[in-house]
């Protein structure tokens, strides 16, 4: 056998991915997604309060928002995971009962919240100083300001940044394998992983892969498409003038 | 559809005076003891050249910014004391860079103080709403959003905006500063039929002809304080201090 069809089996055998597919269907697709969409959603309420904290009047406010964050951005995925995930495991199995999603949610939800809170910040920072001067003239408080008129705008400039943040947490779900999990709590890389490691053949990895790739690509592509929207403006009717109330989108830095 | 608009007539306009007002940023006082009367219905045009305070000596007025020193008063009462949300809902204000809610139809920005501050019902916040648009000549442009207006439009769903609330007082701060020349006019038209009305306003402009027409009285403002009132003809053709003849020259 030559050394391309090594390769070729080592990577693309049909069969061990045809026996994989039942799994990575109907348990590690599944649990991907609850694991990245319920860190996502803790994780965008604790980035809203962090945003909120860190442009508050207040120190004591500012200060905390400030170290949680670089706390939570500077460690790598995996320590946090870990320090989380092990670490506070008496307690969560306590709470939770011996399933480490709960805590593995907590970790992706803390690493993630880090980012979506800056996320927030800039684009409430970049929304301009008079809108919240045209609110309180009108007789709210700044609080009620914030909430009815500068939030809303700030959030809707960093949309990409926030899918982008959601593709970045669909690929760290993968990480909770450090929490050792029970067949029916595998995710789709746990399940690649495993055949992958039983057989000594990767087919079931790649074939892993491919379900991230079926699920992030189609989401970049909504960023890109989000953020086009932004910036030309809804269309409105054919023949209509182009809507051009939507601000520019603030470009995040990569992380 | 009449009952709401039944409780729109105007509330009785009230006096507006500073008294002494200072106010400095860091190092830099902007304003340095502004005595100003403004009678109860009539229109007063602030004029001056650019970082005189004017616009700073507006913001103190609706306790936007917080004067150093002196008193506020409204209806002849200080609002110093007073709760400076309550206040601004009293006291309405039309910037130079229009500030409507991009995010909002011209409709929503109109109703969101009258449902979320006064608590009315959406119903009627639309028909109250739809009646200030009427009267800056908008109505048509209820359901659209503010990005697809001319400036001047804009300027005019800024001043719905501020009446829907029914203020006592009318704050403009270079309302026409930022639009195409012939724009202006529109907006100028507006605030001169709001005038008319009988609405207590405070006015900096630098559109003197619109001082000129329409202002009760006029301000010269230098330096922080004012340095010449009186009726626009007074200002205008005998002005006393040499700034105020300088500074006529210039824009004249």
């Amino acid at each position: 056998m030559d050394i391309l069809t090594t390769l070729w089996q080592t990577f693309f055998d049909v069969d061990a991915m045809r026996s994989a597919l039942p799994d990575l269907l109907t348990v590690g697709l599944p649990n991907t997604l609850l694991l990245a969409l319920s860190s996502a959603v803790v994780g965008t309420v604790l980035g809203m309060l962090l945003a909120v904290a860190g442009l508050s009047g207040s120190r004591w406010l500012r200060w905390p928002a400030r170290v949680y964050t670089d706390i939570f951005r500077g460690l790598p995925a995996a320590v946090t995971i870990l320090l989380i995930g092990v670490g506070l495991s008496p307690l969560g199995l306590q709470v939770w009962g011996p399933n480490p999603y709960p805590l593995g949610i907590l970790a992706l939800s803390l690493i993630a919240s880090a980012y979506i809170g800056e996320i927030f910040r800039s684009g409430i920072q970049s929304v301009e100083a008079g809108q919240l001067e045209a609110a309180r003239a009108l007789g709210f408080s700044r609080p009620a300001g914030m909430r009815l008129v500068v939030i809303p705008q700030g959030v809707r400039r960093v949309l990409p940044a926030l899918v982008n943040q959601l593709i970045a947490l669909i690929k760290e779900s993968s990480l909770v394998y450090f929490l050792g999990l029970v067949a029916s709590q595998r995710d789709l890389f746990r399940i690649g992983q495993d055949q992958a490691a039983n057989t000594g053949n990767e087919s079931a990895l790649l074939l892993a892969g491919l379900f991230y790739l079926v699920i992030t690509i189609p989401l970049t592509h909504a960023v890109n498409a989000i953020d086009r929207r932004l910036r030309e403006g809804r269309r409105a009717d054919a023949g209509q003038a182009v809507e051009d109330d939507l601000p520019l989108p603030i470009t995040q830095e990569a992380h | 559809m009449t009952a709401p608009v039944a409780e729109l007539s105007a509330p009785a306009a009230v006096s507006v005076a500073t008294r002494d007002v200072h106010l400095s940023f860091g190092a830099h006082q902007v304003l340095r003891g502004v005595d100003l009367d403004v009678a109860a219905g009539t229109a007063t045009c602030v004029i001056g050249p650019s970082g005189s305070g004017k616009s700073t000596l507006l913001r103190t007025v609706n306790r936007l910014l917080e004067p150093d020193r002196g008193d506020i008063l409204l209806d002849g009462r200080s609002v110093l004391g007073e709760d400076a949300d309550a206040l601004r809902q009293r006291v309405g204000m039309v910037f130079q860079h229009f500030n409507l809610f991009p995010h909002k139809t011209v409709l929503a920005n109109v109703t969101l103080g009258l449902r979320k501050l006064r608590g009315m019902p959406s119903e009627q916040a639309r028909e109250v709403a739809l009646h200030h648009l009427g009267q800056v000549g908008l109505r048509d442009k209820a359901d659209v959003r503010p990005g697809r207006l001319s400036g001047g439009q804009q300027q005019r769903v800024a001043i719905a905006r501020a009446l829907a609330m029914q203020p006592q007082v009318m704050l403009f701060d270079e309302a026409t500063s930022a639009l195409d020349p012939e724009l202006v006019k529109g907006v100028l038209a507006t605030m001169a039929d709001l005038a008319t009305s009988g609405m207590t306003m405070l006015v900096v402009t630098h559109e003197m002809g619109f001082a000129r027409e329409v202002a009760d009285r006029v301000s010269f403002m230098d330096a922080g304080r004012i340095v010449e009132s009186g009726p626009p003809v007074q200002v205008f053709e005998a002005p006393e201090s040499p700034r105020l003849q300088r500074f006529l020259s210039q824009v004249l």
